[in-house]
């Protein structure tokens, strides 16, 4: 499958996910959801932006505990729970914000 | 939520009606193939190509391999050889299968599945189907039957409801095994398991969690159960000298219910003063061989096991809430990766997380307060795997009883779901046997409705709030399906999470009273 981006195509994998993770761009965010009806904002960025940075230090997503915790002290504590994640991103915060974010699929019983 | 034609649930008595049968309503691909990288990551053959259909081609000497692989495996299982022979077709398997009964394929009925396998080996095995075939149903062996088997075979779970029916003790999941197995070699491995299994051989588990991800996770748990409890419950990894090595699924470490589980272990450990540590190396319960059904790899994933016991000097191994992996250790793993004469005998080897904290709470070594979980009503699913492959204590039936008597230790509110459903007769959770994969959300959706009938039964009968599982797949499964069918992700929940709830650990202060 192939994401078109700035009039350039981005390799994906079945299921939608970079073939080449160091290849991610914001646009290339922004397009993918697009392709699923999200429109990306503010609060969905703060989310990949932490993402990105746990996956930079860990080379893994980060755990949905670890992920609300997080949140929770940036954004505030109604904020850090699975609801609020599962609310901006509906397939589930652990797929589909880590498809935008350019990250592996977690993978395993999850 | 994506949207698919569901099959409806109505609550009435718990028990999904047979429905009639239909053709081919589930032909399609079937899962992901599995890409050359991870066939080699498995040992098995490689040499395929994707079309410009985007359909992966076979191996060039796809059939010969494949019936050589039949041969093979009816000598290596003589209880292949049994099943493929012994079916009189009587029926009594017909409807017992989730995934007939949730899709009414008639492929999915447990004994076409078998026939699909079945037909084969008569054509090539045995005088009747070698000469007269079309008397005795036996067919030859093309792509087209390849490719239904990788469909069919992929809406099985392994879960062995039909089995427990026939009268013969004809186990469609081992035939089904086998399926898979002759599938690896011939070029249409499972993406989903095989990409799995890679990350186990490479980093240890099947998430791909290295080790330094995994202590930053562990020491966040500890953290959070200090600030809620007060107290400070170690998590410990790697720890050289422990008494216990606990193996736990993965996704204990990463998903919720999961955790919720992981952390009700760590708080029993730590108030019965048991020594014990979790392996970076062996970081997985999971052993997705044995749903693609290679003894191979089944052994590999399980040898590593036995080599985190060994290099970190422990004298038990015990295993975590995961279905699958309790029956790879109970029955198979002194098998696969024995003798564990090193470890203390006087403890059972593997032993189930459930032995010990049952045997705690009898004793009354741990401070419950069933009230905690008042604001709950529990049912409890059995998971495939534990159910009819498994036991735990000393008696027959503990894979049923002792569950249920650590949650009615530990709740006030409790009601089984119809019998029909729950013990040997347990549903799958409808993701079992490596189909717990998004590109088999369909399959995965349809199987779960027994499930789902019977926990609106109880749910709209009875009050009950929350379903109950010792296993990672079942977790997830029902995180995912339970929307679709008109319940909340969270109603289900982790056994020992329900003991973390009521445990009241020595000298701990609850958050709110700090405040």
């Amino acid at each position: 499958m192939a994401l078109v981006v700035n009039g350039a195509e981005v390799a994906t994998d079945e299921e939608g996910y970079l073939e080449d993770l160091s290849v991610w761009t914001p646009e290339i965010a922004d397009a993918m959801a697009k392709e699923e009806d999200v429109d990306l904002s503010d609060e969905h960025w703060d989310i990949i932006n932490f993402l990105r940075e746990y996956y930079e230090e860990y080379q893994i997503a980060p755990a949905v505990r670890v992920l609300t915790k997080a949140v929770g002290k940036k954004l505030g504590k109604d904020k850090g729970n699975s609801k609020y994640l599962y609310s901006l991103f509906p397939y589930g915060p652990g797929k589909q914000a880590c498809k935008y974010a350019g990250l592996p699929k977690p993978t395993g019983c999850v | 939520m994506a949207d698919y034609e569901l099959p409806e649930i109505t609550g009435e008595d718990g028990i999904t009606d047979v429905p009639a049968v239909q053709k081919d309503v589930m032909v399609g691909p079937g899962p992901f193939v599995s890409k050359p990288d991870f066939q080699v990551g498995m040992h098995f053959p490689s040499d395929i190509e994707k079309g410009d259909d985007g359909k992966w081609s076979l191996i060039p000497n796809w059939k010969e391999e494949a019936l050589g692989k039949l041969d093979e495996l009816r000598g290596r299982y003589r209880s292949l050889q049994v099943y493929l022979d012994i079916c009189v077709k009587c029926g009594a398997c017909t409807d017992k299968c989730h995934y007939f009964i949730g899709t009414t394929d008639a492929k999915n009925m447990p004994v076409a599945r078998q026939d699909l396998l079945r037909k084969v080996y008569r054509r090539y095995f045995t005088f009747a189907g070698k000469y007269f075939p079309k008397l005795v149903g036996a067919t030859d062996l093309t792509e087209e039957v390849i490719d239904d088997w990788y469909n069919y075979y992929h809406q099985c779970s392994q879960c062995r409801r039909c089995s427990v029916f026939c009268p013969y003790g004809i186990d469609t999941a081992e035939i089904s095994m086998a399926a898979r197995e002759i599938l690896n070699h011939v070029g249409r491995g499972q993406k989903y398991c095989t990409e799995i299994m890679g990350k186990v051989y490479k980093i240890g588990n099947n998430l791909g969690l290295p080790e330094p991800a995994l202590a930053d996770t562990l020491e966040g748990l500890e953290e959070d159960i200090e600030d809620e409890t007060g107290v400070k419950v170690l998590l410990p990894l790697d720890k050289k000298g422990a008494d216990i090595l606990l193996i736990t699924p993965s996704a204990d470490f990463f998903a919720e219910p999961h955790v919720d589980g992981l952390m009700g272990y760590a708080k029993v450990f730590h108030e019965l003063g048991l020594d014990w540590t979790l392996s970076s190396y062996a970081s997985e319960g999971a052993n997705f061989g044995m749903f693609i059904g290679s003894y191979e790899n089944m052994r590999k994933i399980s040898l590593r096991i036995r080599k985190a016991a060994e290099d970190l000097g422990v004298k038990r191994i015990v295993f975590g809430e995961c279905g699958h992996a309790w029956r790879v250790a109970y029955s198979f793993l002194n098998t696969l990766a024995g003798p564990f004469d090193f470890l203390d005998q006087r403890y059972p080897v593997p032993q189930h997380v459930l032995e010990i904290t049952w045997p705690a709470i009898q004793a009354g070594k741990l401070n419950i307060d069933k009230s905690r979980n008042d604001d709950m009503t529990l049912t409890f699913h059995d998971s495939c795997n534990v159910a009819r492959a498994t036991n735990m204590g000393d008696k027959p039936g503990g894979q049923f009883d002792i569950p249920r008597a650590v949650i009615e230790a530990v709740c006030n509110n409790y009601v089984d779901m119809p019998m029909d459903t729950i013990h040997d007769a347990t549903f799958c959770c409808g993701g079992g046997g490596g189909l717990l994969t998004d590109d088999l959300m369909e399959v995965r959706l349809k199987g779960a409705q027994p499930r789902m009938e019977a926990l609106k039964h109880v749910s709209d009968n009875y009050g009950v709030t929350h379903m109950a599982a010792i296993c990672a797949i079942c977790k997830s499964q029902f995180t995912k399906v339970l929307p679709y069918y008109g319940f909340s992700m969270d109603q289900i929940v982790s056994v020992h999470q329900l003991v973390s709830s009521a445990l009241i650990l020595t000298g701990q202060v609850d958050e709110e009273d700090e405040d």
